[in-house]
């Protein structure tokens, strides 16, 4: 019994969240790897613009809960994902179009890039402050829980209760058809493979008649719509603020490098080894240790490794050992 | 037109927008600009050194900002005996041994051969050295964070005068960016910038939570002043005459007396630095640094060691931001963690630098001087220009006051611009390098 407690309680302040939180990474991190792959430089503005494909997905949804339209137990925020989606899409478009296009063509190095970003971010970061403001925003509605603590504990008997969120399940299915869809699109389509192999070797790709420009044009839709969910995700599980999400850079940033630059399996590996170290480096282990330490030798304090807020400093620690035992990141990225 | 009196021309003209704010708003405002105009300018200094010398792309500025301002704190607040004797030795103790494991643990990887004796020893070195490491720290830290919690409850500092904090920030900084250079350097400079970006947020996370250290988000405030105080001067006879002789009030030229000071006391730190910076870029060693950054390759063949010149210009940089930031914190008067954004302490910089001209010393002097003007001046610019826009508007209609409201984040939107275009249109800078 004490072990099955021990589990549930593990599950309910661990497992859950780390899962919810490494799918919201995973996500964002594909972005980030994308843009790296192909168009070969680290996008900083990679998390103002999840603020902002969010952002206009909070404006739907605000404008479609005051019609009355929504999806009776599911988020109405599901509905205005597309409308995000959509907008998020025009804004990185007219990004690449007014800004990147130029350094494409010249051949700019690298680091050139990363600067301009950097602009690119400021920018975002300011238009979505204009739009919406620095402030918390509440936009999730529907069911609040899937299995609420007290449901699972008179259905069980334990003394643990379980709940799972609604938006966590939520995070974890759409997150599981995203990469689905990813992944087909990568290995099955057309356009997806000339995607790989402009990733792959750019000259060849180029002789063997694929349109660069194209390629790119592609590689934009598909990081506008997964920074979009990945944003709206992280917004519906904890809240939308915007200077939130420019600090799910570092963590997301970790996450693409640990599992390597440029491969899709390593960010969404290096996602959810990201989350899990977070999550149980800084959750106080005293409750579950509490029930396998035999009885008067329970632990007097709450025995965490270190406090809620070094979870920054989780996810760098890892990233330098990875970067300084396997600089390549556990899946082989690229070493430009 | 030659580059002298362009450059002089640019110098005067974010002089006369000085000027301008002076007459329009007011003196006060427009020495505060120049204050930390100053400032930024000794950061952006730092940051050239390390971009515009070498090439290396550092966005954890912040941090070593922030660990300045951490030096005035640990300098001149006064000595608290008790402090000590409760638990701040047992905290050196503490820390020492957290040394001591990471020490033996990098020995263990190096000098053992590579195997599972190797591994293992490793992580029994690391765990046991954190468990002690806690056993010592957190009883100590406890009886520390006890003392009189409401106004202290942190170790203090040496009681010294406040100016010796400045080199003490800048020793700091470097000391910070030593261990983060040592592992850190040889990556490529995306993980560069990755890792810097989240060395900074730790820095700052350390500073926040710390409570011993400098009370974290408790702020610490009251920091001694090199300055003499308003009141003072406001009761000393000889000043009030000397104000009223130049036909000022004594509250308003007290102020000002106070704010200029502060200007000197910059302005000569900023000489010296910009002298030694110019005299780097001149010598040998800043033929090299430019030479390794524009082709490490070669630079190597030809028996530079670039690591190490890495190294040594990345402790330079941080040490001159380290400087700054405690000149800041002791402008400020006080230390709040809280405040540290990167968009404010690192990319703004960035910004300065690009568009005052990378690898140039006063390029980099220049961009600090009217970017920080920009800054500050937006923010009153957006709202006037909010409300010319919306004039037309219904007096109380929703989209107006948004719009009114929303004038204050218009200086994120303006430094972005600006950035991309200097980036576009004259990526050299306002003063290209030679």
């Amino acid at each position: 019994m004490d072990l099955l407690n021990a589990f549930v309680a593990l599950s309910n302040f661990v497992l859950i969240p780390a899962i919810a939180y490494g799918s919201q990474l995973a996500l964002g991190a594909l972005g980030v790897t994308l843009i790296y792959g192909i168009l070969r430089f680290s996008n900083f503005a990679h998390g103002d613009t999840m603020a902002f494909g969010a952002m206009i997905t909070v404006l739907v949804t605000w404008w479609l809960q005051s019609m009355g339209i929504g999806l009776g137990p599911l988020p109405t925020a599901l509905l205005a994902l597309p409308f995000g989606i959509l907008g998020c899409m025009v804004l990185v478009l007219v990004t690449d179009r007014m800004v990147y296009r130029f350094y494409r063509e010249q051949k700019a190095k690298p680091v050139i890039l990363v600067i301009v970003s950097m602009g690119v971010m400021f920018i975002m970061n300011g238009l979505v402050r204009f739009i919406i403001g620095p402030n918390d925003q509440n936009f999730a509605d529907g069911e609040r829980f899937l299995i609420s603590a007290r449901d699972f504990k008179k259905m069980t008997g334990l003394e643990e209760g379980l709940a799972i969120k609604s938006t966590q399940a939520l995070t974890v299915v759409v997150a599981v058809i995203c990469v689905a869809l990813l992944f087909w699109f990568l290995n099955k389509t057309r356009t997806g493979k000339s995607m790989r192999a402009y990733s792959d070797n750019e000259d060849l790709a180029l002789l063997s008649g694929i349109n660069p420009e194209r390629v790119v044009m592609y590689t934009w839709l598909i990081v506008a719509a997964l920074a979009t969910t990945a944003g709206v995700l992280y917004g519906l599980d904890k809240s939308f603020k915007p200077f939130v999400y420019f600090q799910l850079l570092l963590p997301i940033f970790a996450s693409a490098i640990v599992g390597g630059l440029g491969s899709p399996l390593g960010a969404i590996a290096g996602g959810f080894v990201i989350a899990f170290s977070e999550v149980t480096v800084t959750y106080a282990w005293k409750k579950v240790l509490g029930y396998f330490a035999p009885a008067g030798m329970e632990p007097d304090g709450l025995v965490q490794l270190l406090s809620t807020d070094y979870k920054f400093a989780v996810s760098f620690v890892i990233l330098l050992i990875v970067l300084l035992f396997k600089p390549t990141g556990l899946f082989k990225g690229k070493a430009v | 037109m030659t580059e002298t009196v362009k450059n002089t021309a640019l110098f005067l003209g974010v002089a006369a927008l000085v000027v301008i704010t002076g007459f329009m708003q007011s003196w006060n405002s427009a020495i505060l600009i120049v204050n930390m105009g100053l400032i930024s300018a000794i950061m952006a200094i730092g940051v050239n050194l390390q971009w515009g010398f070498a090439g290396l792309f550092n966005v954890g500025i912040m941090g070593f900002v922030a660990l300045g301002g951490l030096a005035v704190v640990l300098v001149s607040e006064p000595i608290s005996p008790e402090a000590w004797s409760a638990g701040g030795w047992g905290i050196v103790l503490a820390l020492l041994l957290g040394a001591a494991t990471v020490f033996a643990a990098v020995m263990a990887t190096k000098r053992m051969p590579k195997g599972r004796s190797r591994t293992l020893t490793i992580l029994v070195v690391l765990i046991a050295g954190f468990v002690i490491y806690r056993a010592v720290f957190d009883p100590n830290v406890m009886a520390v964070e006890a003392i009189n919690p409401a106004a202290a409850g942190n170790i203090g500092g040496l009681g010294l005068p406040v100016l010796l904090a400045w080199p003490a920030g800048g020793l700091l900084a470097a000391g910070a960016a030593w261990l983060i250079g040592k592992t850190a350097l040889g990556l490529r400079s995306d993980y560069l910038a990755i890792a810097t970006l989240g060395i900074a947020e730790i820095i700052i996370a350390v500073m926040k939570n710390e409570d011993w250290l400098a009370r974290g988000v408790k702020n610490v405030i009251g920091l001694p002043r090199p300055v003499p105080y308003e009141i003072d001067l406001q009761n000393d006879p000889g000043f009030v005459e000397s104000a009223a002789s130049l036909g000022l009030d004594p509250v308003t030229a007290s102020t000002l007396y106070v704010k200029l000071g502060y200007s000197v006391l910059f302005t000569v730190v900023l000489l010296a630095l910009l002298w030694m910076a110019q005299m780097a870029l001149k010598s040998p060693w800043g033929r090299m640094m430019r030479a390794i950054r524009d082709n490490e390759v070669a630079a190597e063949a030809m028996g530079k060691d670039v690591t190490r010149r890495h190294l040594q210009v990345f402790v330079l940089g941080s040490a001159v931001c380290g400087i700054a930031g405690a000149m800041m914190t002791t402008l400020d008067g006080q230390l709040t963690p809280g405040t540290y954004q990167p968009l404010r302490f690192t990319f703004l910089i960035w910004v300065m630098v690009i568009v005052g001209g990378s690898g140039n010393n006063f390029g980099a002097v220049l961009g600090a001087m009217l970017i920080w003007f920009l800054w500050v001046q937006v923010e009153p610019l957006g709202l006037w220009l909010m409300n010319v826009i919306t004039f037309g508007l219904p007096e109380g209609s929703a989209l107006k006051s948004h719009l009114i409201d929303s004038a204050a984040h218009m200086r994120l939107l303006t430094m972005g611009i600006i950035l991309l275009l200097v980036l576009r249109f004259s990526p050299r800078g306002l003063i290209p390098e030679k």
